[in-house]
């Protein structure tokens, strides 16, 4: 099986310097795109491999490529925005490719800027991935030392200066328009779309934002090939995956996998199956903004996930077991989602506070028949379309499926005036 | 009182961005770093430095929470609470920290050492529970091996 995003990590040893990553095969993507092919030429072979963002949304990355104005009209500076603000409860993945392989993200950087002619670009790291930070800004720096970053690369007279930016700490930053207004020295609130940041995104110019692991398939397909990468993939997708795994199951992790892989496989022989004691009940299967689920035998892709309900996400699954209780497992997510929200829309922080002190009521044993209607109220009121970004709407995803999955639960939990957990 | 390097670090930050606001954050961490925590006086100045108005950063520094507008200890301790820690009882780890530290979530101990705080999921999940101190990242977590850790702290 080739894993290539994690070919070159080895845990718990440092990671590849640049004449480490040179002689496993780096930077020879680099090297190929910027002296043999035109910048669109990189963009449609991304468009060909079928990727797609691997943060959470899971937009066509090559198409989005293609939405940057290009040639000579085109504004400048244009921006390349690395989202490495990973901050959705359940992931660590981004963090793995970061500490693991920086030179890789590096190079990726570097191909995806001269595919949109991006001459300035900003990764975004989250204040508790200092030691990411860290890695990255020497990757930069040795890179820029070979002459692959900096000015005048490679001989060619293009120009990327690669900037590390570490954030003071908010979920919101991780939403693209919310990292813009960050790195801007605004609070990190989203902002109306349109117009999208390949339009107008940073300081007002052409922008694009990817996701970590996103990028790092890009050195690859140069290398390889859009059709490589497809048969990569089990179900036709394209490319591999970082899936992960938490709760209680014997080995929780992240493992690099052909997008498609089946759940059951991730749980069963992955993270060696639940822990002693413990049984099965449903999973969030791309961290805590996403549906719950009972089904094991799914393919854990884009184009799976919606037939039972949820969706791929950041492929990093949260098991819930059968000794913990489904009310306070929503509880503690949207504790996260009213703390993080940023205030912006009324629905999102006046509706997720409600939601906490409703759950709450019921959790502790104070809750009335018709806190479910309110609940379920919520759920419609927070649904897409009512707030600029997509936090609300994904906070009621857990919250919407636990409803429908566990309704005895909180039904349980309001006759007995207590968590029977407890 | 802001020093000249804090200045001239901010100015640098300041002179790689094409609005002197883009470097505000840069320039609160930068304060930070030196001081611990960000205060009125040091804010004031900061907010000359990036041309923003001081309620315009303190907006901003207040939005972050790994911006400090009061004191802390020398040591800051931020445990996870999220969703994959929770499930792993990361309950226990707080009230053994709260009553080997004399303290609650918030606040700072007597001596000044330690100032323990909440934190949103720190992308340990797989080593859950886990908490930071000083940005070093601690995992797998038991109330027995507390008094180990903050032993490295003095």
């Amino acid at each position: 099986m080739e894993r290539p995003l994690t070919q070159n990590i080895r845990p718990g040893e440092e990671p590849l310097d640049l004449k480490g990553y040179e002689a496993a095969g780096g930077y020879r993507a680099a090297r190929k795109a910027l002296l043999s092919m035109a910048p669109q030429d990189v963009t449609a072979l991304v468009k060909a491999s079928g990727l797609r963002g691997r943060g959470g949304a899971g937009f066509p990355t090559g198409q989005k490529w293609e939405f940057l104005p290009m040639g000579p009209d085109a504004p400048r500076p244009k921006y390349l925005c690395c989202n490495a603000d990973e901050m959705e409860p359940g992931t660590f993945k981004d963090r793995l490719l970061m500490e693991g392989d920086p030179h890789q993200l590096v190079e990726a950087l570097i191909l995806t800027a001269y595919a949109v002619q991006a001459e300035v670009c900003y990764v975004f790291v989250r204040w508790a991935y200092a030691k990411s930070a860290r890695l990255l800004e020497k990757a930069v720096a040795e890179a820029v030392e070979a002459g692959l970053a900096g000015r005048n690369i490679l001989g060619t007279g293009f120009n990327l200066d690669i900037r590390v930016h570490s954030s003071a700490g908010r979920y919101m930053c991780g939403e693209e328009t919310g990292l813009l207004n960050a790195l801007e020295g605004r609070r990190a609130s989203p902002r109306a779309k349109p117009p999208f940041p390949p339009v107008s995104g940073l300081f007002g110019k052409p922008t694009l934002v990817d996701n970590v692991e996103t990028l790092c398939s890009v050195p690859h397909i140069v290398n390889n090939g859009a059709d490589w990468f497809r048969r990569l993939s089990l179900t036709g997708e394209g490319g591999t995956k970082i899936y992960g795994m938490s709760g209680r199951v014997k080995r929780p992790g992240a493992w690099e996998l052909p997008l498609g892989t089946r759940v059951r496989e991730i749980l069963e022989v992955h993270a060696g199956g639940m822990k002693e004691g413990y049984a099965f009940r449903a999973l969030l299967p791309g961290g805590a903004s996403t549906d719950f689920q009972v089904e094991l035998d799914v393919d854990l892709d884009f184009t799976h996930e919606p037939l039972v309900g949820s969706r791929l996400g950041t492929g990093t699954s949260i098991v819930l077991d059968d000794r913990t209780c489904p009310v306070g497992f929503v509880l503690n997510i949207e504790r996260f989602m009213a703390r993080e929200s940023c205030g912006w829309c009324t629905p999102c922080w006046s509706g997720l506070a409600w939601i906490v002190k409703t759950l709450e009521a019921i959790e502790q044993g104070q809750g009335r028949p018709e806190d479910l209607e309110i609940l379920d109220r919520h759920v419609r009121d927070l649904a897409p379309g009512h707030t600029f970004c997509a936090l609300a709407p994904g906070a009621v995803e857990p919250l919407g499926s636990a409803l429908r999955l566990f309704r005895e639960d909180f039904e349980r939990h309001i006759k007995e005036g207590r968590c029977p957990w407890k | 009182m802001i020093t000249e390097d804090d200045r001239r670090e901010i100015e640098a930050a300041a002179a790689r961005v094409p609005v002197r606001r883009a470097a505000a954050v840069e320039a609160l961490q930068v304060i930070q770093k030196r001081n611990g925590w960000v205060s009125d006086e040091d804010l004031r100045a900061a907010a000359g430095l990036v041309g923003m108005t001081v309620t315009e950063l303190d907006g901003l520094a207040s939005f972050y929470s790994m911006i400090f507008r009061k004191p802390v200890g020398r040591h800051v301790i931020l445990f996870c609470d999220s969703i994959c820690c929770w499930i792993q009882g990361y309950e226990k780890i707080v009230d053994g920290l709260c009553s080997r530290l004399g303290i609650r979530p918030g606040e700072t101990d007597r001596e000044g050492r330690f100032t323990l705080l909440p934190s949103p999921c720190l992308g340990a999940c797989d080593h859950a529970p886990a908490m930071m101190v000083d940005g070093d990242l601690h995992g797998d977590l038991t109330p027995e091996g507390i008094e180990a850790i903050l032993e490295r702290y003095k």
